[in-house]
Parts: C-alpha cells; structure tokens; sequence
C-alpha cells in the first residue's frame, strides 16, 4: 500500500511523543534537577526526552575532562606553599599554539637556574585545550582544570592568567582528579621509597667504611 | 607486493628515458620527466590497472631549487600505492595538467596551484581554490610569511626562559597584516576579474550542455550562506528554469592553512590541530595522523596490542556518530526539520559522553599519540560502550531504519537523484560511502589495511545505483557494520601497555610517507616530508569531503534546483576539511 512507510515512520515519531509523557509520570519529579535524572537520562535506558536543562542541570564531569590549565601548589605543613613547578619549560616548548610564556631566572650567587617560575603566564584565548602540557609536565605541577564557565566581557584584561590566578592547590588537584591524583601519589612514594633506601644503604656503606 | 615490484619493472622498461627511480633517502616510486607525464599516466591507468589516482599535491624544495609534484595511484581493486614525482624548476613551475585522464585531479591541481604554485598546463579551469585571487603568492612556498609571523618553527624562542608575555596583535597592529601583490593598490575599487572568470565558464558551460533552444540562464548563488551548504560554501548555479544546467562549487571561506601551521608545528604539536579538520570525526584524523608519523618513524609494526584495539574501537564509535549525523541532516536537507536529525543526534550524544569520559573532550579529543594512545579506558566507561553497543544503538538504528527508509516521501526525493555511475565515481577520485554507492566496492580498511583491520570479519557495504538514496542507505548498512567490528574488538581486547613510548619531542628520520584511513567520509590521507628535524617539512592533508565535490557538478547537472541541497547533504562535507 502507498504511504505505508510514511505511517510505520509516524508510528515511530508517536511512540517518542507518548515515551516521554509515560516516562515522566513513571519517573515522577526525581526525572528532572536530581543528579540521578541526569545519569538516567544519559543511560542506555532513557526513553523520550533526553536534555538536561543547563545552567539549572549540569552534566557530571568526568574525570579525565579538560580545560585550561593549571598550576598545582603544594600545602606545607608549616604552612607555606611551594609551587611544583620548577620552570623546566617543556610544557612552553610543546604547547601546539604556544600559548605558555615562562620567565625562569638564575641565583645570583651561584648563577645557576632557580627552579621555580618567576612569571608564569598563560594566555587562554589562544589555549586550545589539547592538555599536552599535563601529559608531559615530568614533576605533575600542570594539570588540566575542570572548570569551563569562564566568560568575560573583556578578553585583554581577564584572559591571561598569571602565576596568582593560575596556581591551585594539591587538595584541589586530588579532588578533581582522584583516580589521577592516587596513581601519582603512588608513584611518587614508590620512588621517594627507593630514595630513602639508597641512603640508608650509603649509610651503610659508610659507617661500616668508618668502623672499618 | 611482487606485483607491484613487477608493474615498477615494466614501467622502466617501457619508459627508459622518462622513468626514473627515486632514490632519494627515504623516498619511494620514481622520477617523471614532466614531458611524458601524460604518457606514463595514460599507461598506469589503461595498461596496468592504476585507474585511481587519489592524491595529487606538491612540495616545495628550495634548496635544491624546483617544485615537486607528488601523485598516488591506487588499483580500484585495491593494492599499496604507486608514488610518482614530477620535478620542475621553481622559475618557472609548469607540469602538464593530468585533467583529460583523471578528472579527480581538478581541484587537486587547483589547490596546488593555489598554495604552491605549480602551474598545470592543460587544464581548463586553473584559477585560485582556497585563497581569493588578490592573495598575494603562493603561500606553501618556504620562502613565504604569514602576517603574524613569529619564527620560521615552533617551539617560539621567546616563550621560555625569557617569557615576556605578549598578545599577538601588539606585533602586529591591526590593517598592515595584509600584502597584496603588485599593482594592487586599493581594494575597496578592486574588481574581482576571478568572479566573471567564474561566471564566463558556468554560461560556457550551460550553453554546451544546453538544448539547442535560445533561453536565458539565470545564475543563481547558493551561499556562502545559506542553511542548505553546512557551513561557508557556495555554490554557483545556472538555471534553465528550475532544471540546473551547470554548477560549480566555490569554497576557501574557512580557509586557514592547515598546512602551513602544520609545518611550523612539531610533530606532535600538529595531533590535536589535525582534530579540527573534520570536528564531526576527530577521532578518525588522529588515527591517520598518528600513522603517518609512525610509518616514518618505523614504529607501525611496534605498536601495543591494546592501543590498536582502542584506537580501532574509538574509531568505528566515530563512524558510527558521524553517519548517525550524516543521516540525520541529510534528513534536516529533505525538510524534514529537525525531528529525525534529534533522534540521531541523540545516539550521537551517548557516543561523545563516551569520547568526553576517554579522551577528555567531546569533540576535540587529541587522543592519539605516534606510538599508541594517550588514555586507558576504564572500566566504567568500558562499560558504557559495551551498553551502548551491544544493546542500544542496534536496537536504535533499527528503529531509525523503520521511521525512514521505507519512507515513501524519502524515496520519492532521493532515488534516482544525483546519480554517480562507477566509472565516473572512480575517474573523479570518490571515496568513501560516496564510492561505494556507486557500485564500488573499495574500502581502505580491506583494499589496503591498516592496523588490525584484517583481524575483523565484516563485510565492505556497498549499493548499486549511485543515487542519493543509495548513498543513505549505505550509510545505515555502514553503522551495520561498524557495530559488528565493534562487537568483536570489544569482545578480544587484551589488556596491556596502551603507548609505545612518549617523548615530546620527536625527530623523524629522512623521507616521505602517506599514512591514510578509511575514515567516515571516506579515505583521508596524510603526505609527510621530513627533512630530519623534529619538524614537518612537508604536511599536506588529502581530505576527503574536498575531493568528493569533485562529482557535485556531475550528479546535479539536470536535476531541479531543490534537489542540489539533497545532492550535496548526501555527500557529506565538513566545511572545516574542506577549507583547511
């Protein structure tokens, strides 16, 4: 018969018009501004309508989500901060837009790099997200932020982030990142482990040199 | 392999004086001499079977002086590649155009002329592709500089350790970033002579293919803006009525350079540009990125097993979201509006909450590194892609599959319009669904395969009629497939190292390769030069929504003016690849 394809397709459209009434009145009010109707609406079970009503509704963000980055600070327990970063530059050389602008300086006294940033800009009109600079940072002191609602209404004065504004501390970085943050720890006390042994063993070594 | 080495045999036999080999370092294929190109090209496609000529570009090698252009042909049969390169002095850079033989050739060799400044004598319509014609040189050439020039390569010496912040336009104030050639003074009286080029050979062409009958044509612009092109795309349009009598595509609105940028990039610098191609399909462009580099850097065969799985896995959920799309604003293209395109794009946006959760962005997703991947996936997003897999999408796209191919309203605006037949498919270097719709069935992913493509068992889709119709369907049978590639990766995924090794500064070794991946729009191919350094020498993109317009002038000549909407949105273009 002609116009039986046309019918089956409406059908369909039916069925989502109806779906989403009966899932709503199923669902009831936890459908909709509850975190468990936002996953269910991005479940492989959702039927009918799908949107989440951003700004009311966020989606969760997952973990490995990037944005611009930022600079991880370490807490001291006698209450300074110090930067992880020791301006290696590495993330400058391999930013694709080049967007990362360092200024590393030298002790006077010993003419040696200091390693710390003194500057540390990063201009995110240009940042293009890529997170390179994360996944190549050797001492975990870049990290990629998970924070995206950064409109401004003057881009000359707000979106060049210094060191102040970029720095953000370990706490945060466990907190976004915890999977992430757990394997660096891990690492870091499996070699800061094996430091300890080396100088036990050089101890060692030399008081039995000594007593010798 | 042997036939290959057999063909290469008979063509130096054959051609002693104008074939060579190239014996470059880490060059392949041979040396033309530029006089019996058309020769040797005529023979490669009637004597021996290479009737595929799918990419044509050029390098420019300043220190030695000349222009190289670079052919690959392809058996449509399948088979690896035969290279050929052309030379010419750079003074006065003329190759014979290869237009008369393979008229896939046509914007192929616009292009070079257009940024590298190949001329090719012989072909009939050899004006500027991407650029606008007061664009002064030819910017691919090494000697040329961009308005807000910095350093001839990245990395920037002023970034580090000195790092003085500075925003780009402090360079280089506004209204002195632009050249123009000589004798071009002002542009506000300039009268744009490409324009009534254009205009002179659509009539030209309208009246060839005209009835005989004195009637006036109407020229009718479609775009750069218009809801029907996807983007920034014209098309210029002569009308007997409503029937079109000739067309041709005007583009270059999103132009950018990709390649430039990408030679003053390092090589891994240029991963996440490449994502900004074919945003639909990001994934796909890494892939083929990343094997390029790999096959020079000798990596191809080193690559962890599980890095292959994941790449292969991410790839066909790329397929899957990119025809999902396809089909859904082909649908939007037929007017109408809006319903079936959400209900595709719906699958699409559990697909992309999967990218998000793996590679960290929906869209932009620089997943890829030369060596593996950058990500694991974990457990609970491994399970959300088995969900989706084994139990949604299919039951989804059955479902769009009932709502619209036995649509009378869809068959009666699709079938038998903008027809492509194979001969003309193959001679315009089709790829892709486009391709196969036509009758061929040539899928890179079984006629040359790349990574563990032969390990799966699916079947290469193809349809028989060329029409637009035909070029939906395939689609949907292409999802078919994907899913059950998908289904077998998911199932033997071993578990492992996922990256070979990551340095962020790689230096490639002498030479040139062609990495290229079916991807969803078809086969997109990247021609890399290194000169040794940890830069590109040479970085051009064979893309292919570009060359697939190549048969836009063929399907829509005598079909209504409602109907070239239809034609291009089965096509598929992304105006980002085809700009670059």
């Amino acid at each position: 018969m002609y116009g039986k394809g046309i019918l089956e397709g409406l059908l369909v459209t039916l069925k989502h018009f109806f779906g989403t009434f009966i899932d709503d009145i199923r669902k009831g009010r936890k459908r909709y501004m509850t975190d468990e109707g936002v996953e269910y609406r991005r479940s492989k079970d959702v039927k009918g309508i799908f949107t989440v009503q951003y700004p009311e509704e966020r989606l969760p963000t997952p973990e490995n989500f990037r944005f611009v980055p930022f600079l991880v600070y370490d807490e001291k327990e006698d209450g300074t901060n110090e930067i992880r970063c020791t301006s290696c530059g590495i993330c400058a050389k391999v930013c694709p837009p080049q967007c990362i602008w360092i200024e590393q300086t030298t002790n006077p006294k010993t003419g040696r790099p200091v390693p710390e940033p003194v500057k540390f800009f990063i201009d995110i009109d240009i940042c293009m997200n890529c997170g390179f600079c994360a996944d190549f940072c050797p001492f975990d002191s870049i990290k990629m932020d998970h924070y995206y609602e950064m409109a401004s209404f003057d881009r000359t004065k707000t979106n060049i982030l210094d060191l102040t504004k970029l720095s953000k501390p370990a706490s945060y970085h466990a907190e976004i990142h915890p999977i992430h943050f757990a394997r660096e720890e891990e690492i870091r006390r499996v070699k800061e482990q094996k430091r300890e042994e080396r100088r036990l063993a050089k101890e060692q070594r030399l008081n039995k040199f000594k007593s010798e | 392999m042997n036939e290959i080495a057999v063909v290469k045999s008979e063509l130096e036999i054959r051609f002693p004086d104008a074939v060579r080999k190239d014996d470059r370092e880490g060059f392949q294929g041979y040396i033309v001499e530029k006089e019996s190109l058309v020769e040797v090209a005529t023979a490669l496609r009637d004597d021996f079977g290479y009737d595929y000529l799918t990419s044509v570009t050029g390098v420019d090698y300043i220190e030695e002086d000349i222009l190289e252009a670079v052919y690959h042909f392809y058996r449509s049969t399948g088979g690896k590649e035969l290279v050929l390169h052309v030379q010419t002095p750079r003074n006065n850079p003329v190759i014979p155009s290869l237009y008369k033989i393979f008229h896939g050739v046509d914007f192929q060799e616009r292009e070079a002329w257009d940024l590298i400044g190949i001329k090719f004598e012989g072909h009939p319509d050899l004006r500027r592709i991407l650029l606008w014609e007061g664009f002064n040189g030819h910017p691919l050439q090494k000697d040329w500089k961009e308005a807000f020039y910095v350093e001839e390569k990245k990395p920037f010496d002023n970034r580090w350790p000195e790092g003085k912040i500075q925003q780009i336009e402090e360079l280089n104030k506004f209204g002195k970033n632009v050249r123009y050639p000589e004798n071009f003074h002002d542009p506000e009286s300039w009268k744009p002579e490409h324009e009534d080029l254009l205009y002179a050979g659509l009539l030209d062409l309208a009246e060839k293919t005209g009835s005989g009958l004195e009637t006036d044509h109407v020229v009718i612009n479609m775009g750069p803006q218009h809801p029907s092109t996807h983007g920034v795309f014209r098309m210029a349009v002569v009308v007997d009525g409503e029937t079109i009598t000739a067309l041709k595509p005007v583009m270059g609105y999103l132009h950018r350079n990709h390649e430039k940028i990408g030679e003053r990039n390092t090589y891994i610098q240029n991963i996440p540009y490449t994502d900004r191609l074919d945003y639909i399909s990001s994934l796909s462009n890494n892939f083929g990125y990343a094997m390029a580099v790999e096959k020079l850097l000798g990596y191809t065969n080193e690559i962890p097993e599980r890095a292959e799985y994941l790449r292969v896995i991410m790839a066909e959920l790329t397929r899957i979201s990119n025809h999902l799309w396809a089909i859904g604003f082909l649908l939007n293209d037929l007017g109408a509006y809006f319903t079936p395109s959400l209900y595709a794009i719906q699958e699409r946006e559990l697909i992309l909450d999967i990218f998000e959760e793996v590679t960290g962005a929906r869209m932009m997703n620089n997943y890829h590194r030369f060596g593996g991947v950058a990500k694991d996936i974990l457990p609970d997003a491994m399970k959300k892609i088995e969900n989706l897999v084994l139990d949604r999408l299919p039951r989804k796209v059955d479902e769009l599959d009932k709502y619209l191919t036995k649509s009378e309203l869809l068959q009666s605006r699709t079938e038998g319009v903008g027809v492509l037949t194979p001969e003309d498919a193959i001679n315009m270097c089709a790829v892709g669904p486009v391709l196969r719709a036509s009758g061929v069935p040539y899928d890179v992913r079984r006629a040359d395969p790349y990574s563990i493509y032969d390990r799966f068992d699916f079947d290469v889709a193809v349809r028989y009629h060329g029409d637009t119709y035909d070029r939906y369907l395939i689609r949907m049978d292409e999802i078919h497939q994907s899913l059950r590639i998908l289904q077998q990766a998911l199932k033997d995924i071993p578990e492992g190292p996922i990256l070979l090794r990551n340095p962020y500064n790689i230096k490639a070794p002498k030479g040139e390769a062609y990495g290229r991946v079916e991807g969803p729009k078809g086969e997109l191919g990247f021609y890399i030069v290194s000169d040794g350094t940890s830069n590109p020498y040479r970085y051009h993109v064979r893309s292919p929504s570009f060359i697939n317009l190549t048969g836009l002038e063929k399907m829509c000549v005598g079909q209504k003016v409602a109907d070239v909407v239809v034609i291009l949105g089965s096509i598929d273009i992304i105006l980002g690849e085809v700009d670059r």
